[in-house]
């Protein structure tokens, strides 16, 4: 007698950075607990050569297009290149982690707990880029987002951090609650939870109109809304920005919006395609709520964190844009934009966590008055990063922005790129004092620019002192992010096509 | 050839980053001086007979976009072209002999003249950039960049509220120029209805919008363009700013940047929205007359010389406007011609105020006063600047002043009628300004003190080259009017597609404007040896 077992096929090649995160999760955790308590160098190259490697596989998978783990993923372009940006993201959260002053405690590194955690958030990350399952979308956006919930509070000597942390998690878990009630509408509405059936559902089935269908679309924009903190449904981001490590803090701001933004698209386009004339309109008022909220909130700021929270509320309004016009040149706006704001949010938070590091200003907005006069790299890097998310010319924010605009005029929504433009008007109120503090100020008082015994952080460590002189090393990343916001500012055709291969595969299924 | 005039002092300012600080004048000198000549260069040997471009240079640039890196230069450019180039040059040799160091309370980046140098080239290449493109969003581009220069020298060298003073410019001129960003995009993809987007002029020339979609994107344009000039409604960040300005640098602003606005009605919105434009005809007539009386009334009540010569600006640039917007090839040589004439008057009336703060210690004219009795040759030199400026027949002003009046009379003859006062006021307040400061009793504590050697090696150049194009105004004129006349006749082509008869339009647009001009007023040879500017 001879028992059938059909094994089942399994794409290693396809699912190998995912392989790769994981092993790179066991590796750093095995080497936080078997090496010193002092072994952060160790444990960070550990998990540089975990994301390094998931790196290599995934552009050397990039070109696929197929489907995944019995359908529940799909590799294809969209989700290429948002996990080239997550996990390019992650390794420069890496680089940066070493030297944070949060994870050293009572002498004792932390960078064994940072880098698991780091490690398997980009996990969660790149599944959610290739989610094509509302169950397997549910569990990539959990795997991301518990992970940052930790994280978040990961500063427990600071009452800022703790409270970051725990209302992260709250309305995270309120987030995720809310896209797993709209799931089920979903599924109760189509019978199935596969997008690319959801899809036939709704437009052969003529289910696009069904109530059921509409309350779980409209959960479900809820609940992306939260994670992307696309007004209304933005109030925690201030918060949750300035209390969690600045480490955090620049992965958090950018990875989660490109994971996240990645399954967006990927939900709305291609399972909820079909009842695009029912979502368009709600979606582009959230956007043009949240380009007026995101702006309005950040004028006026002093912590810069809290101005890059706000800030970026009003760039999720942006690239919503990309996304509701439900077109290539949308999605390829969309993701063009993205790794743009990779770029410039990263220069931004860098300079943001070295001068936390060499001052005790913290992330105030002082801490950076008169860089230009004592430290002109900084100040450069954090200028670039200023006018580009502004969107002036010059810079990969000009063009991200001209591309968002195209996809608008293109897609009948003249009204939000006059929307677009009016709200960068506004931004100018904000980035440009920082600009000012930068060059237009002196240097406040010499005597609390001096590196504190304590630093900013309670239990600072003679390790985290020692490390301020160490974020020199720093200077090298910072640089390439600045250059390459300025390097596709002026010739932005290799971003180009870059994210025109995310559109590619996307809009091939769709049609 | 474009290329190098273009990028040469970007690349030179961000090379003079990296030069020992002593080196940093020298050497910006001498890369405003090379683009000068590459400018002249191209004056003298390009062809401005047509309206057709010379050295073009046409690159894919951003092919998914439509966007193509697309340069040329044209009768209607050149002369701004080599203006920018000459006045930046006295811009660079003023600071470079008089380094800048900011006010008071300077940060300390205000210590780095590199920074100011590179700032000076940004700012450069930009406006270059945005008088030779010729793709619609490249001129957006510059336009744009052009502002980010200024930002940080008016913000870092700047005196008194200098943060408040660039916040207020920038969100003014930023507004305007970011809803063109979009005025220009809809265009491209109106324009492309469907099929490949692209934003070089000749393509959106051939598809040229509705009137109805022209009308709402033209007043995009004319905003970004009104408030760069600055004009009357939109001049709100102009007197702060100029209070802030180092002076070096306001004659810039002054003499140059408003330039590229006036140029932009020209070459972009007349050929792109010929309907709109004809709508919009009176409504910025009025606004160009406007700021002729508001500008020349505060002139000539205003005590701070900045202030005197910046609401001077915005009465010139209203006379210009108005020779735009008369939509007549007199009118608009005119305004051409005078667009140069006074860039440099105006850039020279900042560099004596500089002189003249250097001697009294103050900018507020009531404190002047009898600088000529020990300094002949800077009276001499304030003298035929400050004639220049109220267009004393003799000076290019005067031939300028003289066309664009002439098309607008013949165009609207009431608002010519009221225009021709703003000349009178013009002698009102600029020989105000000149008794008040040489003439009279030396104030106490000053000292009248001849042009020194740094002083005059800007302020002697300019004033000759006033004298020269007084003397040759029809050299330019004959360059640009190929340029002026295809302006106008992309409006009248869009004239007879509305029905008229050609003859009709050309009598409208005064297309017939040589022969017109021969038959008109004629300024005989007597007045400073303008010759026939048709010739």
């Amino acid at each position: 007698m001879t028992v059938d077992f059909n094994a089942p096929d399994i794409d290693y090649a396809a699912i190998s950075p995912q392989i790769a995160l994981m092993a790179g999760i066991c590796a750093v955790l095995l080497v936080s607990v078997l090496g010193k308590a002092t072994n952060r160098n160790l444990v960070t190259s550990t998990s540089l050569l975990g994301l390094g490697s998931a790196l290599g596989l995934m552009i050397w998978q990039s070109d696929r297009n197929t489907d995944l783990v019995a359908g529940a993923l799909r590799l294809d372009g969209l989700a290429a290149s948002a996990a080239i940006i997550c996990i390019g993201v992650a390794i420069y959260a890496a680089l940066l982690g070493v030297g944070e002053p949060a994870f050293f405690e009572n002498g004792q590194s932390r960078h064994g707990e940072f880098n698991a955690l780091l490690l398997t958030s980009v996990l969660g990350m790149v599944q959610l880029a290739s989610a094509q399952n509302l169950v397997a979308l549910f569990i990539a956006l959990e795997l991301l987002s518990i992970p940052l919930y930790v994280m978040s509070g990961f500063a427990r000597g600071r009452r800022e951090s703790l409270e970051s942390g725990l209302k992260y998690l709250i309305v995270g878990s309120l987030g995720s609650a809310t896209v797993l009630y709209g799931s089920a509408f979903i599924y109760g509405g189509s019978g199935s939870t596969d997008f690319g059936a959801i899809a036939a559902a709704l437009g052969d089935g003529g289910l696009a109109s069904d109530p059921l269908i509409g309350i779980g679309i409209a959960l479900l924009t809820v609940g992306l809304a939260f994670k992307v903190s696309i007004a209304p449904f933005h109030q925690w981001t201030p918060d949750v920005y300035q209390g969690a490590p600045t480490t955090v803090t620049g992965f958090m701001a950018v990875a989660t919006k490109v994971a996240a933004f990645a399954v967006f698209v990927r939900l709305f386009e291609v399972a909820l395609g079909p009842a695009a004339s029912n979502w368009q309109p709600a979606l582009a008022a959230l956007a043009a709520l949240s380009i007026l909220v995101g702006n309005l909130g950040a004028l006026g700021q002093s912590s810069l964190k809290r101005l890059l929270g706000w800030s970026g509320v009003a760039q999720g309004g942006y690239m919503l844009v990309g996304l509701l016009v439900a077109s290539e040149v949308g999605v390829n706006a969309l993701i063009f934009y993205l790794a743009g704001y990779a770029l410039m949010n990263l220069a931004a938070f860098s300079v943001i966590a070295i001068r936390e590091r060499e001052s005790n200003l913290g992330d105030s907005l002082s801490a950076v008055e008169g860089l230009g006069g004592e430290r002109p790299a900084l100040a450069w890097a954090l200028t670039i990063s200023m006018l580009a998310l502004a969107g002036l010319p010059g810079t990969v924010g000009f063009f991200g922005k001209l591309y968002l605009i195209e996809a608008a005029v293109d897609g009948e929504y003249t009204w939000l790129g006059i929307v677009i433009v009016i709200g960068s008007m506004i931004s100018l109120g904000y980035y440009l004092r920082v600009i000012a503090a930068i060059w237009m100020r002196s240097a406040p008082d010499p005597a609390s620019l001096a590196t504190s015994a304590l630093g900013p952080i309670d239990g600072g460590s003679p390790e985290g002192e020692r490390e301020a002189s160490g974020s020199r090393l720093l200077i090298v990343p910072l640089a390439l992010v600045a250059a390459a916001a300025v390097f596709f500012g002026i010739l932005p055709d290799p971003l180009v096509d870059f994210a025109k291969d995310a559109g590619r595969d996307l809009i091939a299924t769709v049609k | 050839m474009l290329n190098s005039l273009l990028w040469t002092p970007l690349l030179a300012g961000l090379i003079g980053l990296a030069l020992p600080k002593r080196w940093v004048g020298t050497w910006s000198v001498a890369a405003a001086a090379t683009t000068l000549g590459l400018a002249i260069g191209l004056l003298l040997d390009g062809s401005y007979g047509s309206d057709a471009l010379n050295y073009v240079v046409d690159e894919s640039w951003i092919p998914d976009l439509g966007v193509r890196y697309s340069l040329g230069v044209d009768g209607l450019s050149i002369g701004l072209v080599v203006l920018t180039a000459a006045i930046w040059l006295a811009t660079v040799t003023w600071s470079a002999l008089h380094p800048p160091r900011g006010g008071d309370d300077a940060p300390a980046s205000a210590r780095n003249p590199a920074l100011y140098f590179a700032m000076l080239g940004i700012g450069e290449t930009a406006t270059l950039g945005a008088f030779l493109a010729q793709d619609l969003l490249l001129f957006v581009a510059f336009f744009d960049l052009m502002l980010i220069p200024f930002y940080f020298l008016v913000g870092i060298w700047g005196q008194g509220e200098r943060r408040a003073a660039t916040i207020k410019m920038i969100i003014y001129t930023l507004v305007g120029s970011l809803l063109m960003l979009v005025g220009a995009i809809a265009t491209a993809v109106m324009a492309a209805d469907g099929g490949t987007v692209s934003f070089a002029i000749a393509d959106l020339r051939e598809h040229l919008l509705g009137e109805s979609s022209q009308k709402w994107i033209f007043a995009l344009f004319a905003l970004a363009f009104l408030v760069k000039m600055p004009a009357v409604l939109v001049h709100g960040w102009m007197p702060d700013a100029y209070r802030s300005c180092p002076l070096p640098v306001l004659a810039l602003l002054s003499g140059v940047l408003s330039k590229v606005a006036a140029y932009g009605f020209l070459r972009w919105a007349f050929s792109l929205f010929p309907d709109a434009a004809i709508d919009f005809q009176l409504v910025i007539m009025l606004i160009a007359l406007g700021s002729i009386i508001y500008g020349s009334a505060m002139a000539f009540t205003q005590t701070n010389v900045r202030l005197i010569a910046g609401f001077s600006s915005v009465a010139q640039m209203g006379f210009i406007t108005l020779g735009i917007f008369s939509m007549r090839i007199d009118g608009i040589d005119g305004a051409v011609l005078q667009m140069i004439n006074h860039g440099i008057v105006a850039a020279a009336a900042f560099f004596v105020i500089a002189a003249l703060y250097a001697r009294f210690g103050t900018e507020d004219l009531t404190e002047m006063g009898g600088m000529a009795s020990k300094a002949p040759f800077f009276a001499v030199a304030f003298m035929i600047i400050t004639l220049a400026t109220l267009a004393m027949p003799g000076s290019a002003n005067f031939i300028g002043e003289f066309y664009i009046l002439s098309g607008a009379f013949q165009s609207k003859l009431a608002i010519a009628v009221i225009a021709s006062g703003g000349v009178a006021l013009a002698a009102f307040y600029a020989l105000r300004m000149y008794q008040r400061s040489i003439h009279n009793r030396l104030p106490e504590g000053a000292t009248s003190r001849e042009l020194d050697l740094r002083e005059a090696a800007v302020i002697v150049p300019l004033v000759l080259l006033i004298i020269g194009c007084g003397l040759v105004p029809n050299k330019i004129l004959a360059r640009t009017e190929a340029g002026s006349s295809a302006s106008v006749s992309a409006l009248v082509s869009q004239c007879r597609e509305h029905g008229a008869a050609p003859t009709e339009c050309a009598a409208e647009y005064g297309l017939l404007g040589p022969t017109n001009r021969e038959g008109g007023f004629e300024p005989s040879e007597s007045d400073g040896g303008a010759g026939n500017p048709t010739e």
